[in-house]
């Protein structure tokens, strides 16, 4: 049996993905690199960064096609080229002062249900161990809070409104709603608990949210749930927190401190767009911040830090466009783009057109030349690419602002591969049921799933009553990490290794018990419902066409957050919806009363046994009447003896 | 004499049989008037399932068992149904104890018990616990509380059988257990000594020499059972886990007692100290009680359970069957008694409406938490009547043992006789 389980722990970490990403990572360090190139199939695993590559331009041709106009190849050619090789002179220099980079990058997709899916990506790439003080495009006070935590990588996000995997598809980054921060400390910290609060509370002021809220109540140590995305070779999850605050309402004083963070602000380049009345007029919204260390070029000796920060908002097509089937930079944002970030290497706009090959679904205006292709989701996808930093782009009107105009009015249905849903069976406010539902939509590959939920204390999760069924039948799952809650002190944390069987549904059900808090306990609007946050599913998905594992070529920003292994598969998190349980609620108006009460019934108690233990039985005397009494005083004055 | 016991016994384990085959058996599992989160049958599968996931049962808050319990249930938990067997045992064997308990000298003419009436009292004990609805309640929740009552009832019968070894050994598995029966050595002690003609005089060495004794065999046999745990599970997080529980009171879920609801809506800051008063409360009746009646160590004993029973932190009703059990006992106390009928009344119909209010408060939402508050405190009154209407009836009966039943004045009229 322990055999067993130590196959299955293997089995866990050589499909969580990442770890074998550090593995690989650290074993390019030690290896040397032509020996490492003719052991291996595939040399470039470990590497992160695209940038700082010595690839010859040749490769950046192979993505960029021109397919509608001809005379765009020399033209793209000729823009791409100079980049690169500035960036290779870069690498080729001898380092006398850290380099730092910017890019920034908007992806639009129009999603099968008709809305418009927008999602900005910055990426800061600075090569520097932060023993420096001065800071040119990195954020002095992100690289402050780094420095002085040791933090080796950090996972801050924002989010309002529920991104729906079955209408919407993948984002290319997910997060819960409400804010999430995960941050993998350096493994010289060595009171990790006492760092981790002083960190929330300095992020707190640094982003206007209630982060200081996180405390040891909801904060866990995921034991593999959460690999680092950055190089690095400690896995052991002490030095890893996570917390959730499902909670947390994100609102314009949450955006502008992370606007500020940009180099350009939003001055100038994509953030222009980032208006806050309308970017919080949409069904989904959602900003992050990634701090992670990158390879600083493909040998992987040195680091850099990569900070990225990316924004994903959703926009109801109907409610921006006041019903016509049409959408515009200007009706989304309110805003048209007129120069890049100048600050910025890279600054471009992808909209993505695979399901709009010859423009028979919508019309996309300004045309374009640039055409790109990226592997993203384990799906090939084709995109016109707007190069902001051509002046050509913004064409004679100095101003880009793009439209597109739908043609049919039908989309098609989207069968998401892995996608998840959770809520609360049971009526009442003693017990109840917690479902997750995971749905394996791949026809014929199976492929494990790992569940982690995190549930707060005042939900007493009953383990024994623990059931995954698929299709019916008991599903064992390989592997279960499970720490149970302590009053007050820490929330119950599952994390479960469940195979998903192809083309089925999955369902974890588990019991609880509500539990009666003190009166102080709870929120001012205790009967609105305390939130659960969302669970995490990490799954390797079986990709349908073949991954970019050689993250050492130049790809989109939103295409490469994830590093990606194999080839046959791909990385995704997949977030279920919040909960919302009721507790009992003792009546908030009678504290004095209770107290009265109870004291009394406790003195009634002591009175009528202090009663009987100090007073003996008697015969009664009747007392003698008024008249008697007033009659024996006056006789006592009188010095008689009374009656 | 055997016969109706087991009749009895027989009739007893059917109606729990019965009731633990219907469908009935979930929901009264579920009753929080009859499992506490100490007693919890739930909880104790789950302390199972955490021990077989390699997970320690008190790294979290939901188990609060004995590591004792835990392995001797490791061993039963697929066989409920021979548990269920086991406690019922357990509880027959409690009855047997009032063979004995009636040996105590009483004289007086009119008052005196016949034999006849004697002899049918363990009987009635033994009814009056197995027929009781609590106790087949508690019994069919698989509430733990069971087996509390079998090591305190266990712990009764070595006591008055005068085995002071046995007497010491259950009672350190009692406190160990749930740390209140510890203000029951007083009783069975002055019964100890009342059995061994040892004068209770502070002045004697033979009285001090017993008590050492006593004492040296009680605080040994909790080091044993307790060192016992410790190697079970290597760690001393149940100490905290058991006993910090019970005495901290973390956990609010409503129950019987009062501890839940006032500390719900206590005050933070005077959370602490009001916590030191309740839970000295129950510990504080055992010196002036065993002061008053230590010619009487039976009834100070039924005194001590019931005052536990009221006060403790998660009582059940379970705990109200075991002092119910020895009113059989004080059948001779009826005459004195003064409200016995309201106090029944009330009891009756306080425990039919805990279900119902609960209802309401938590499944139809059309009370709030106060009704059920409402009649956990009338329930708990009613208890300290009864209590007190037994030790006024109990203190009244001696009286007229010395004095005479009928009292006169010295002028010749009819006396009454009052507290003073």
């Amino acid at each position: 049996m322990a055999a067993h389980r130590c196959s299955y722990i293997a089995v866990l970490l050589s499909f969580c993905g990442l770890s074998l990403f550090i593995v690989a990572g650290s074993q390019k360090t030690t290896l040397p690199v032509g020996e490492h190139a003719a052991a291996n199939g595939n040399p470039q695993t470990g590497t992160e960064t695209a940038e700082q590559t010595t690839e010859p331009p040749a490769v950046e041709e192979e993505l960029w096609e021109a397919t509608e106009v001809e005379g765009a190849t020399p033209d793209d050619a000729a823009t791409d080229t100079p980049d690169t090789s500035t960036q290779e002179s870069v690498v080729l220099s001898p380092v006398a002062q850290p380099k730092d980079d910017f890019q920034e990058e908007l992806v639009i997709r129009p999603l099968p249900s008709g809305d418009i899916y927008a999602s900005f990506q910055f990426r800061t790439l600075w090569e520097t161990d932060f023993r420096v003080s001065h800071y040119r495009l990195f954020p002095k006070s992100l690289g402050q809070v780094i420095s002085k935590f040791s933090v080796r990588e950090l996972h801050i996000s924002f989010t309002q409104g529920y991104w729906r995997t079955m209408q919407w598809g993948q984002p290319f980054q997910s997060s819960p709603p409400g804010a999430e921060l995960w941050v993998w400390f350096q493994d010289s910290v060595t009171d990790v608990d006492s760092t981790w609060k002083e960190l929330t509370n300095v992020l707190s002021g640094i982003f206007c949210a209630s982060l200081n809220f996180i405390d040891s109540t909801n904060t866990v140590q995921p034991s593999a749930s959460f690999k680092p995305l950055g190089i690095g070779n400690v896995t052991d999850h002490r030095f890893l927190r996570y917390a959730t605050l499902p909670r947390e309402i994100v609102c314009t004083e949450n955006l502008t401190p992370w606007k500020k963070l940009l180099p350009c602000g939003s001055k100038a380049g994509l953030a222009v767009l980032l208006k806050s009345e309308k970017l919080f007029y949409s069904s989904f919204h959602s900003q992050a911040v990634h701090i992670r260390p990158v390879c600083r070029d493909q040998d992987c000796k040195t680091t850099s830090w990569e900070l990225r920060q990316t924004l994903n908002v959703v926009f109801d097509l109907h409610t921006c466009a006041q019903g016509k089937r049409e959408w515009s930079l200007f009706k989304m944002f309110s805003r048209t783009l007129t120069e890049a970030c100048p600050l910025a290497s890279s600054s471009k706009i992808y909209i993505d057109i695979t399901d709009n090959p010859q423009g028979e679904q919508f019309e996309l205006s300004p045309a374009t030349s640039l055409l790109s292709q990226a592997v993203v989701l384990g799906d090939r996808r084709t995109f016109s690419v707007y190069d902001l930093t051509q002046r050509i782009t913004f064409g004679t009107v100095h101003s880009l602002n793009l439209l597109i105009r739908w043609k049919s009015s039908e989309g098609h249905t989207l069968r998401p591969l892995l996608h998840a849903e959770r809520y609360v069976a049971g009526y009442g406010l003693h017990v109840g049921e917690i479902h997750t539902v995971m749905y394996n939509n791949h026809p014929y590959r199976s492929f494990p799933v790992m569940l982690l939920e995190l549930v707060p204390w005042y939900l007493r999760l009953y383990i024994h009553t623990l059931t995954v069924t698929s299709k019916g039948k008991e599903n064992t799952p390989s592997y279960i990490h499970y720490q149970p809650s302590k009053d007050r002190v820490r929330p119950h944390l599952l994390e479960m290794l469940v195979q998903l069987p192809p083309n089925s549904v999955t369902e974890v059900t588990m019991q609880f018990e509500r539990a009666l808090l003190k009166w102080t306990e709870y929120t001012p609007d205790p009967n609105h419902g305390f939130y659960v946050g969302s669970s995490v599913i990490s799954s390797l998905v079986p990709s349908i066409v073949a991954m970019d594992t050689n993250i050492t070529l130049e790809q989109p920003l939103f295409s490469s957050f994830f590093p990606c292994k194999e080839e046959s598969s791909f990385f995704v998190r997949v977030y279920t919806e919040p909960l919302l349980v009721n507790l009992p609620t003792p009546d908030f108006s009678m504290p004095y009363n209770v107290i009265c009460l109870t004291c009394t019934v406790v003195a009634v108690g002591y009175g009528s046994l202090y009663n009987l233990l100090t007073r003996s039985f008697q015969i009664e005397e009747p007392s003698p009447g008024l008249a008697k009494r007033i009659a024996n005083i006056i006789r006592k004055m009188r010095g008689v003896p009374p009656l | 004499m055997a016969a109706p016991l087991t009749v009895l016994l027989i009739l007893s384990v059917t109606i729990r049989a019965a009731l633990y085959r219907s469908s009935l058996a979930d929901f009264i599992a579920e009753r929080v008037e009859v499992v506490s989160p100490l007693t919890d049958w739930k909880r104790v599968v789950e302390g199972l399932a955490l021990l077989d996931l390699g997970v320690s049962p008190y790294s979290g808050d939901v188990f609060h068992e004995t590591p004792l319990i835990i392995y001797l249930f490791h061993f039963v938990v697929d066989y409920a149904e021979m548990t269920f067997m086991l406690l019922v045992l357990f509880q027959f064997r409690k009855q047997k104890f009032a063979l004995e308990a009636d040996c105590y000298p009483l004289d007086c003419l009119e008052l005196i018990r016949s034999p006849k009436e004697m002899y049918y009292i363990p009987l009635k004990v033994a009814m009056f616990y197995l027929l009781n609805p609590f106790t087949i309640l508690s019994c069919v929740a698989k509430s733990t509380c069971g087996l509390n009552n079998a090591v305190i009832a266990l712990f009764i019968l070595s006591t008055i059988k005068g085995n002071v070894l046995l007497s010491a050994i259950f009672l350190s598995l009692a406190t160990y257990q749930s740390i209140y029966p510890l203000t029951l050595c007083a009783p069975a002690l002055l019964y100890l000594m009342q059995r061994k003609y040892i004068p209770v005089n502070f002045q004697r060495v033979s009285f001090w020499w017993f008590i050492a004794q006593y004492a040296f065999m009680y605080l040994g046999s909790l080091f044993v059972i307790i060192g016992l745990s410790f190697f079970l599970l290597g760690s001393w997080d149940y100490l905290q886990s058991v006993y910090g529980f019970i005495l901290s009171v973390p956990d609010l879920t409503p129950n019987i007692g009062l501890f839940w609801y006032f500390f719900a809506e206590m005050f933070e800051h005077f959370r602490l100290f009001f916590l030191c008063v309740f839970q000295i409360n129950v510990f504080f009746y055992t010196i002036p009680l065993s002061i008053k009646l230590k010619e009487h160590p039976v009834f100070l004993m039924f005194m001590q359970l019931a005052v536990i029973s009221i006060f403790k932190s998660y009582p059940t009703v379970g705990d109200i069957a075991l002092y119910l059990a020895f009113i059989p006992v004080w059948s001779h106390l009826h005459r004195f008694l003064r409200n016995i009928f309201l106090v029944t009344c009330v009891l009756v119909v306080c425990s039919a409406l805990f279900p119902v209010l609960w209802h309401l408060w938590i499944y139809a939402g059309s009370a709030n938490s106060n009704f059920y508050y409402a009649i956990t405190l009338l329930f708990n009154v009613a208890q300290i009547l009864l209590m007190s209407d037994y030790f006024y009836a109990f203190l009244r009966r001696e009286h007229h043992l010395s004095y005479g039943l009928y009292l006169k004045k010295i002028n010749g009229s009819e006396a009454t006789l009052v507290l003073k």
